[in-house]
């Protein structure tokens, strides 16, 4: 893929492109390389283990000498990492009845760095040179990018309590942009040529002749060619990559691809959770309102209810008491006619009686 | 209790003396730490950048801050208005755990007075700790003014107090939005390491395992709040946080049995689309299944039970369980399992000075935690604004 249709899809997927003022630093999109960016072939085969590179790079890098010398190569019986004040190191791997095979290890110079992805200052960037480079005025020392790293590669100045930074091989970049020196210093300083430094596509093409011409003495695998998306730095070997301490199992995806799912899922949260919980509130709202009205109606209801009912109850009071009233008054009356009459007789009687 | 009686009462309690020495031990690790570097005071080094500051610090303390976003947004927007008493409690927990872990992150940084760098220097946006970042800053605004009714009610600004009041609903939907960010964000840190987390706790749905979890935790974090301050802090309670506590639990257990068994659920969808069946029968396998049945389903089962049955003790002992169970997947994720890969020499154990630090920083929540819910309408409500909610 062309430059400018990386940034072009860059800018389309809306990311860094405007913000990042700096080389790309790593993007969503799975990115080829610059064109005519360098890097450098290393060929296991070739190598002896003098620490000739690590001395190279010592120097170049004006580092601190360390406690055992250079040409003491019981060092190699330990396995060693990358540290503050060594940015590359060679290991020696014993192979089972024959020579033992040495690898050198640095920065792999990631086509798609994790480390820069990573970074939440973009303090890393892969610079159209080839060389991912380290800006630690910006750095705040989160140390993501040391978790990113699928080589394990950048290292930290713990110990410092005011300046620490983040420390890793530059390829060069700063030396051979100041023009101090156009080649690497561990390339430079290599007797076995066991190094070259060049434009990656060509290093592609001389480590396809090497194999090709010596089916026999190589791995056909190019380590770096496609790991974790493609790196500058390329291995070639005579034995299994995982032997010599170059891990297997890191699949071809880079570390910017990895996150690109997760990051296309970050644009869709604020773009659709407030409208559903908007939603869900208008609902849970609109429920409250219409039990709270039905509430309301049922109360009314109830009262007109009760008050119809207390109505009719009244009134049936009323008649029943009207009624009662009438069969009182009908019946007092009744009564006093009773009496009346029965009075009318026994006077009558009385009358009867007096007159017998 | 008042503060005149506490003034009265022997200070030499022994909360306080506990809390005494914790603090001058906190205040000299300060001192080391930002005097002679990060490397004095830790065994991080450079195969293992992060270790417990972040993984429980930063991880954890965030999590278990997630009663915030789930309370507010059950009793504002998923209409449980009858418990709008645990809201505030709830906020001043998130609050406090958000507050504290930026604290707490100050002594992880190299430099952290650049912490503001992200965003007013240089931005990496294609950086999921970006995300984690600007979420994390909006985030602790937003609590901050839920929290602040509560401290303006204290103080007596009526008029600024009903103003924020007034934005209730609007600061609820834009928590649970930055909360479903960072929560989920926080797992999508580990996505760009396939190479160095164990495969069965990587994977791409670690974001979603994240964000779910961050639910059950919130719940659990709510009722075992609940349970915890209610003696020490029940002269402080409203007649109506009380009435309604018990009510609270059987609504969140029930909530919290079915997040879990969701959880559980797209735990085993993510074993099943990797096809790391094969990898249970490993040693880590075993560790992953006692987190994932332990700590998980077993929970989410007892959740069930103390709903159906009214069980308050079961619930609460649950509560904690979750909640344990939260802190070791979050342990196992970013320590634990992380850098398996690695012999057992170059693997990490923190340092006596790491969790010295990270016992400091909890204990200072605690203190103020407890100074702010003594004295501001937290557990109850301010006679003044009684009828409004
Ligand atoms: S090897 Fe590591 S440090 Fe180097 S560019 Fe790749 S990710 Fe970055
Ligand atoms: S330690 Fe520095 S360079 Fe590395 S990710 Fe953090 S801010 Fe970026
Ligand atoms: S390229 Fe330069 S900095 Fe990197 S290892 Fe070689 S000499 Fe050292």
């Amino acid at each position: 893929m062309k430059r400018r249709n990386f940034l072009g899809l860059m800018g389309a997927a809306g990311v860094s492109a405007t913000l990042a003022t700096k080389a790309q630093a790593g993007g969503n999109v799975h990115f080829e390389g610059y064109p005519g960016s360098r890097g450098v072939l290393f060929d296991a085969t070739r190598c002896i283990g003098c620490r000739k590179c690590e001395i190279g790079c010592n120097e170049v890098n004006n580092l601190a000498k360390p406690e055992k010398p250079f040409t003491d190569l019981t060092v190699l019986d330990t396995a060693r990492r990358t540290e503050n004040e060594a940015y590359t190191v060679v290991n020696k791997y014993d192979q089972e009845g024959g020579a033992p095979v040495y690898r050198k290890i640095q920065c792999m110079h990631c086509l798609e760095p994790s480390c820069a992805s990573a970074c939440f200052v973009a303090a890393f960037a892969k610079q159209p040179s080839g060389a991912v480079t380290y800006d630690e005025s910006v750095c705040v020392g989160c140390r993501y990018c040391m978790i990113a790293c699928p080589f394990e590669i950048p290292t930290y100045t713990y110990d410092d309590p005011i300046t620490p930074k983040v420390i890793k091989c530059d390829l060069c970049d700063a030396n051979i942009k100041a023009g101090k020196i156009s080649v690497p210093g561990c390339v430079n300083s290599c007797p076995k040529e066991a190094l070259v430094y060049g434009e990656r596509e060509e290093l592609l093409k001389i480590a396809r002749n090497r194999i090709g011409a010596n089916p026999d003495k190589y791995i056909d695998h190019i380590y770096g060619e496609r790991e974790v998306g493609g790196t500058s730095w390329l291995f070639i070997s005579g034995v299994p990559f995982s032997e010599i301490g170059l891990r297997e199992d890191l699949g071809v995806t880079s570390g910017p691809e990895l996150n690109s799912g997760a990051l296309s899922v970050v644009a869709m949260v604020p773009a659709l959770w407030p409208l559903l919980l908007a939603g869900v509130y208008g609902i849970t709202r609109r429920t409250d309102k219409i039990n709270t009205q039905e509430k309301a109606d049922a109360v009314a209801q109830a009262i007109t209810e009760t008050q119809d009912k207390a109505n009719s109850d009244m009134k049936a009071a009323m008649e029943r008491a009207r009624n009662d009233k009438e069969a009182t008054v009908k019946r007092e009356v009744a009564k006093a006619l009773e009496e009346a009459a029965k009075a009318a007789e026994e006077g009558d009687v009385e009358k009867e009686e007096e007159g017998a | 209790m008042t503060t005149e009686t506490v003034s009265k009462k022997s200070l030499l309690t022994p909360f306080n003396v506990i809390t005494g020495l914790i603090l001058v031990m906190g205040a000299a690790l300060t001192v080391w730490r930002f005097g002679w570097g990060i490397g004095a005071v830790t065994n991080l080094d450079n195969n293992n950048p992060w270790g417990l500051w972040i993984g429980f610090d930063l991880l954890c303390g965030v999590v278990l801050a997630a009663g915030g976003f789930v309370t507010s947004s059950a009793v504002y927007l998923f209409g449980m208005k009858k418990h709008h008493a645990a809201v505030r409690p709830a906020i001043l927990t998130a609050f406090l755990g958000y507050l504290f872990v930026v604290i707490a992150l100050q002594y992880d940084l190299g430099r952290p007075w650049r912490l503001p760098y992200p965003f007013v220097v240089q931005s990496g946006t294609t950086s999921m700790l970006f995300e984690v970042g600007l979420c994390v800053a909006l985030y602790l605004t937003v609590l901050f003014l839920e929290f602040s009714p509560a401290a303006l009610e204290w103080l007596g600004l009526k008029r600024l107090r009903n103003l924020i009041h007034k934005l209730t609903i609007a600061l609820t939907i834009f928590g649970v939005v930055l909360s479903t960010l960072h929560q989920s964000s926080l797992g999508a840190l580990y996505i760009i390491a396939p190479a160095k987390l164990h495969p069965l706790w990587y994977s791409t749905y670690l974001p979603t395992f994240f964000f779910i979890s961050a639910i059950a935790a919130g719940l659990s974090m709510v009722m075992l709040e609940g349970w915890l301050t209610h003696k020490p802090l029940h002269d402080k309670m409203s007649e109506e946080y009380l009435a309604q506590h018990d009510d609270l639990y059987f609504g969140f257990a029930k909530g919290a049995s079915f997040v879990l068994m969701g959880y559980f659920f797209i735990k085993v969808i993510g074993i099943a689309v990797d096809n790391e069946w094969n990898l249970l029968g490993t040693g880590w396998g075993q560790w992953f299944l006692f987190e994932l049945l332990g700590f998980v389903l077993l929970p989410s089962v007892l959740y069930a039970i103390g709903t159906r049955e009214k069980n308050l003790k079961l619930i609460r002992w649950t509560s904690l369980l979750t909640v344990l169970g939260i802190i070791l997947n979050r342990l196992n994720v970013s320590v634990i399992a992380f850098n398996w890969h690695l012999p057992s020499e170059m693997r990490y154990v923190p340092s006596w000075q790491e969790i010295g630090v990270t016992v400091f920083v909890c204990t200072m929540l605690v203190v103020t935690f407890k100074f702010i819910a003594t004295r501001m309408p937290i557990f109850y409500d301010h006679p003044e604004y009684k009828d409004e909610h």
